[in-house]
């Protein structure tokens, strides 16, 4: 249990409601008390101490903060903490696995999907939607599924290539379970 | 940047919901999507001193696509589900068209049609399509529902008509005339930029002729615009060149676009000029694959 109020802001005074929230966080439950203004990045951040969800613009723009919300992305700056409130959240921590990278963090590595790796976390988060609902999508349904963020680095092809690169592998480990 | 201290409020009915807006009064705002009004409270823009989330309310998020041709959307249905919709690109194509066009696809999961309707940002897509499909916005208030045609919902920029403790439920686009056609075109400079211009058109036809038409325009004046006489100049008779011509340049002459970054004036009437055209040129050329 964790008061995350004054940890994010000014301290609160006495007297502020916080509310309990719980929600389901990379699978695992997590209760805490939250200041109603909190947003889910900070609760992330600096609540859960999972700095991999990133706050660019802070503006709803960029995407960098991109985390899933019962499987959908979602801004994690223009969404309460409160509202988290018996969601699942998905984070960048939760894709890779105690001993491998899941397939679209591999695809980043192999196809150079990332330079500086500001918006690399939200763009892993978008795509692993995007793969989830259409394992084999086209390019321009990568670029349409990832127009929501943002990239100053890399000019979005070695992006594309990557969810394309991440695609073909969870098809193919699809492919050798069934 | 944080939003300033609010009090929260999570009702479980429409009820409830309506009591504590009484109750705060005026300074109280309704959260349903947030894409809007989260971004303004952090700017301080809004600074509501309480806060009712309507998203633990059940029945409000149905996508009715109705057997008389209606189309109803609950106060939750976000833009995702109207993009996600498989019936709606027969049902109500002119909703169809806009809906992969709203901001960008993370948005879409949480912003709602009906909030965008409340929030009436000149800019909003979703006010343009309803006031060229003649629709309405259901209102629900401590005395019952009303129904607020889309057209008469906005007064100004980000200010309706509705009171302070009314909850926008449902919006419905009434049936149509004739079989539906019509689209939404929308000039951005890239993916979740508000609009430089847009234009929502929407024509019933019967046979070869226009039963019905509607054109709403979007980000070229200080509140959505209803292009009535562009609208009148095309019902009654076919999709001519000439009748093309005439609602276009009445449509682009009732709008009074600012020059800004995103573009002169005079380059934004043109382009509501443009679209028209090529939103009823698409029609006229659909009817002729038809015949």
């Amino acid at each position: 249990m964790t008061s995350l109020f004054e940890e994010v802001s000014d301290p609160a005074p006495s007297g502020v409601p916080v509310r309990r929230i719980t929600m389901t966080l990379n699978g695992e439950r997590r209760t805490v008390d939250v200041e109603p203004r909190l947003l889910l990045a900070h609760l992330i951040r600096q609540g859960f101490k999972l700095t991999g969800t990133h706050t660019g613009c802070d503006t709803t723009n960029c995407g960098a903060c991109t985390v899933l919300m019962d499987g959908e992305p979602v801004k994690s700056c223009t969404v309460l903490a409160v509202q988290a409130d018996g969601h699942d959240i998905e984070t960048v921590e939760g894709l890779a696995g105690p001993s491998e990278l899941h397939p679209i963090q591999e695809g980043f590595k192999d196809e150079h999907g990332l330079q500086c790796g500001f918006c690399t976390p939200g763009m892993m988060m978008a795509a692993k939607a995007l793969l989830e609902r259409n394992p084999d999508p086209t390019e321009d349904e990568v670029r349409w599924a990832l127009s929501g963020n943002l990239c100053r680095c890399t000019g979005y092809q070695n992006i594309v290539k990557a969810v394309l690169w991440a695609g073909d592998k969870i098809r193919a480990e699809a492919g050798e379970e069934a | 940047m944080y939003p300033g201290r609010f009090q929260y409020e999570a009702p479980k009915t429409i009820a409830e919901a309506i009591a504590i807006l009484t109750e705060a009064g005026p300074d109280a705002k309704l959260l349903a999507g947030g894409q809007s009004l989260i971004p303004m409270m952090k700017l301080r823009f809004a600074g509501p001193t309480v806060l009712v989330d309507i998203n633990s309310i059940e029945g409000l998020d149905h996508l009715d696509l109705a057997a008389d041709g209606s189309t109803r959307v609950g106060a939750l249905v976000r833009h995702a589900d109207l993009e996600r919709s498989s019936g709606l690109g027969a049902h109500n194509p002119v909703m169809a068209a806009a809906a992969p066009l709203v901001a960008d696809p993370s948005v879409r999961n949480r912003g709602t049609f009906v909030g965008s309707l409340c929030h009436a940002d000149p800019q909003g897509d979703w006010a343009a399509v309803m006031v060229a499909l003649g629709g309405s916005l259901i209102a629900q208030g401590p005395d019952g529902r009303r129904t607020i045609p889309v057209d008469d919902l906005v007064t100004g920029p980000f200010q309706t008509v509705l009171a302070h403790n009314e909850l926008g439920v449902e919006a419905v686009a009434p049936a149509p005339k004739g079989t539906p056609m019509g689209g939404y075109l929308k000039l951005e400079r890239r993916v979740g930029d508000f609009a430089t211009a847009s234009v929502a058109v929407s024509v019933d036809m019967q046979g070869g002729t226009v039963a019905r038409a509607g054109i709403g325009l979007a980000a070229v004046a200080s509140r959505t615009l209803n292009a009535t006489e562009a609208a009148d100049a095309l019902v009654g008779g076919p999709l001519t060149p000439d009748r093309i011509q005439a609602a276009a340049d009445a449509a682009a002459g009732i709008a009074e676009p600012k020059s800004d970054h995103r573009g002169s004036a005079e380059y934004k009437r043109h382009i509501v000029h443009t679209f028209v055209t090529r939103l009823l040129n698409r029609v006229a050329s659909s009817m002729e694959k038809v015949a």
